[in-house]
């Protein structure tokens, strides 16, 4: 009997010209009928199950309706975030994120080493490295996708897994494509919010503040990357979160869209949030941030404040020319600058501030066409400070004011 | 700046907390919201339905045709249930593929991470999977299994004996036609749970419908009908039909269970996994 019913199929198809002339055949036409209206009958039951999701009411209990956020006459979404707003005091007894001695390794790669910082509210803090620096890593273990081999994580103190309304506390764009391309915009972030009793309204709310309200049931694959980047950032915003990360949020947007990102991290930061936002372009970031983490190959390079991050890394310089460059030249040096050859016959004046070179080539009687400070600029420090961070191994931090443990 | 002006901060929103939980209604209600909203359970629902009754109605007309040439043993042990029910056995595969889908298309697209990021417990996640796809796949597989046996009755009818809903074993066998149907689909789930991908869970899946099957009968046949009782196939096709007259095998209840044992190993080992490693 058991070999009959595994032949049942070859037998069928066998027999396959009976079977169809059977069914085929004058005195079936109601049996065929019954098959059809079967099929149908089931077609009829996946349709209904689809209706249903779609004529669903849900209004879970969590936040009531809130007014649209308005559009910018510029036609750029407007960034109401339509958030409660948290005063920054309440959190600074910490930070909101806290990353202990945090270290992963892939196999023998080492992505993180003993990584500690702390994250805080109420500035833009920005989260910076080469491509494979372990930013993405550091981030999914923040977020408990990825567990750390050693070290810990924590958001208000406490482990991820263990927040009550996850969502609600902290939001994330961990990658631009983490939806189902056939999925619509719309049910993405309507299931995600369903599991954190985040109300309906909230979803058209997100959708607006992105600017993706027009295209909200069209299905996700057909998104631009930057219109996929948008969708990322709307579930970041989901739930109202006090703490927000942003893995590359500008990988993919135009002009517009990053001016657009930019000022939306200033102003979730302005609200008291924590805004923790990683890029591989320091120039991406460079007018947003108030504050650094930077890491190269896995290890903690700096943990700084914008300005000194700036100020001990790169060095601002003087670009002097003068017919009488000789004469002034040993003064220079003497005063401790140090001179390197500019372009066009100019001399470029290191750690000699702009004054002192004005008052020395008074005293010399040196004539000048240009005395010119050139600041630093923040993409400078930043590949200064990663480029070769070798260099850093085994040299303390320049400023953690995490704990550094022996 | 607009300001939410009616959910006052919860007392304790200094502590960066808030009361409560999220629960398991909700995310099962998310869960049914991800498998309403993509077109791969649609097809693949349909498939089922097309498979099940329309493979049943084919093979039950070519039995028809041929029963009136067949030996008296063969009569004697035909089963007009089994053979109205037939096409089950095809449309396990299309529920197999649902039943991976489910699982798969979250890590194939990246949504696992959005969704482990908003449920942390993610046991959960699983738990309201295996039961939204049992239930609509108990719904889908009855009917399915109903419409099949009541067209294949028609087609049978004045060509060979029948079997009606009034004897019990015929309904026990219609009943387990769906039932194996939720039964092997959590197979699948468990089997998607553990590999993560689409194309070689459904390898799995299949290998182990129509190849083991095959390993089993080149063995010696003393090992052979030990080994094959314990397979999906064989159970199935004991739970399918309403006099069994082979003795090598288990009962349909029997194997309904090693089968839902099957379901329960995987589906642990999966949930185990889902515990240790990185999403």
């Amino acid at each position: 009997m058991s070999g009959d019913s595994l032949l049942i199929g070859g037998g069928a198809l066998a027999k396959g010209g009976h079977g169809l002339h059977g069914l085929l055949g004058g005195h079936h036409g109601l049996r065929i009928l019954l098959l059809v209206l079967a099929v149908a009958a089931a077609a009829v039951l996946v349709v209904a199950l689809t209706r249903r999701a779609r004529a669903a009411r849900h209004t879970p209990k969590g936040r009531s309706a809130v007014p649209a956020a308005p559009t910018s006459a510029a036609g750029m979404p407007g960034h109401a975030l339509a958030g409660s707003l948290r005063p920054a005091s309440a959190r600074r007894d910490g930070g909101a994120i806290v990353a202990r001695g945090l270290s992963k390794h892939y196999g023998k790669k080492v992505a993180v080493d003993d990584l500690s910082f702390e994250v805080q509210p109420g500035h833009v803090t920005g989260f910076l490295g080469p491509n494979g620096a372990g930013k993405s890593t550091t981030m999914r273990m923040i977020m408990g996708l990825d567990a750390p081999d050693r070290g810990s994580v924590t958001v208000y103190g406490r482990p991820y897994h263990s927040l009550g309304w996850p969502l609600r506390e902290v939001g994330a764009l961990l990658e631009a494509r983490s939806v189902h391309p056939g999925r619509s915009a719309y049910a993405h972030l309507w299931m995600l919010a369903r599991t954190n009793n985040i109300a309906r309204s909230r979803v058209d709310e997100v959708l607006e503040i992105v600017g993706l309200t027009s295209v909200a049931h069209q299905r996700a694959g057909q998104f631009s990357l930057g219109m996929g980047q948008r969708l990322g950032i709307a579930g970041a915003l989901l739930g109202d979160p006090g703490v927000l990360l942003f893995d590359e949020p500008v990988n993919g947007l135009d002009t517009d869209g990053i001016r657009w990102v930019r000022q939306l991290l200033r102003d979730l930061a302005a609200d008291g949030r924590t805004v923790f936002v990683s890029s591989h372009l320091m120039s991406e970031l460079a007018q947003t941030v108030d504050h650094v983490v930077v890491i190269g190959k896995g290890h903690l390079i700096a943990d700084l404040p914008i300005a000194e991050f700036t100020s001990r890394n790169a060095h601002g310089y003087v670009r002097l020319r003068s017919p009488q460059l000789d004469r002034l030249r040993p003064a220079l040096e003497e005063a401790g600058a140090i001179l390197t050859a500019g372009p066009d016959g100019s001399l470029l004046v290191h750690d000699l501030p702009v004054e002192k070179i004005g008052e020395l080539a008074w005293q010399k009687s040196v004539l000048l066409y240009e005395l010119a400070p050139q600041s630093a600029s923040l993409e400078e420090a930043f590949i200064e400070s990663t480029e070769g961070n070798l260099e850093f191994h085994g040299d303390p931090p320049l400023e953690a004011h995490g704990v550094s443990q022996p | 700046m607009t300001v939410e002006a009616s959910v006052p901060p919860p007392a304790d929103s200094a502590a960066g907390t808030r009361a409560g939980h999220y629960g398991f209604g909700a995310v099962l209600d998310s869960e049914r919201i991800k498998i309403v909203s993509v077109r791969s359970t649609v097809w693949t629902l349909l498939a089922t339905a097309v498979v099940g009754i329309g493979l049943s109605a084919v093979v039950t007309s070519a039995q028809a045709a041929r029963y009136s040439a067949r030996t008296a043993a063969a009569q004697q042990a035909f089963d007009p249930t089994h053979s109205s029910l037939s096409g089950i056995l095809f449309a396990q595969l299309a529920i197999g593929v649902l039943a991976v889908l489910v699982v798969t298309a979250e890590y194939s697209t990246g949504t696992i991470r959005a969704t482990f990021a908003a449920v942390p417990r993610r046991p959960l996640v699983l738990t309201a999977k295996v039961i939204l796809f049992s239930v609509i796949t108990f719904i889908v597989g009855e009917a399915v299994s109903f419409a099949a046996f009541l067209i294949g009755q028609g087609i049978l009818s004045g060509k060979t004996p029948t079997a009606s809903l009034s004897d019990p074993s015929a309904v026990r066998a219609v009943i387990g036609g769906g039932l194996y149907l939720v039964a092997l689909g959590l197979l699948a789930l468990g089997i998607a749970t553990i590999i993560r991908h689409t194309a070689a869970s459904i390898s799995v899946f299949v290998g182990s419908l129509f190849v083991l099957p095959i390993i089993a009968a080149v063995l010696p046949s003393s090992y052979s009908d030990d080994i094959s009782r314990f397979l999906p196939q064989q159970i199935g096709t004991v739970m399918t039909t309403a006099h069994y007259h082979g003795t090598d095998t288990f009962g349909p209840w029997t194997g309904f269970i090693i089968l839902c044992a099957y379901a329960a190993a995987a589906l642990m080992t999966g949930a185990a996994l889902l515990l240790r490693r990185d999403a």
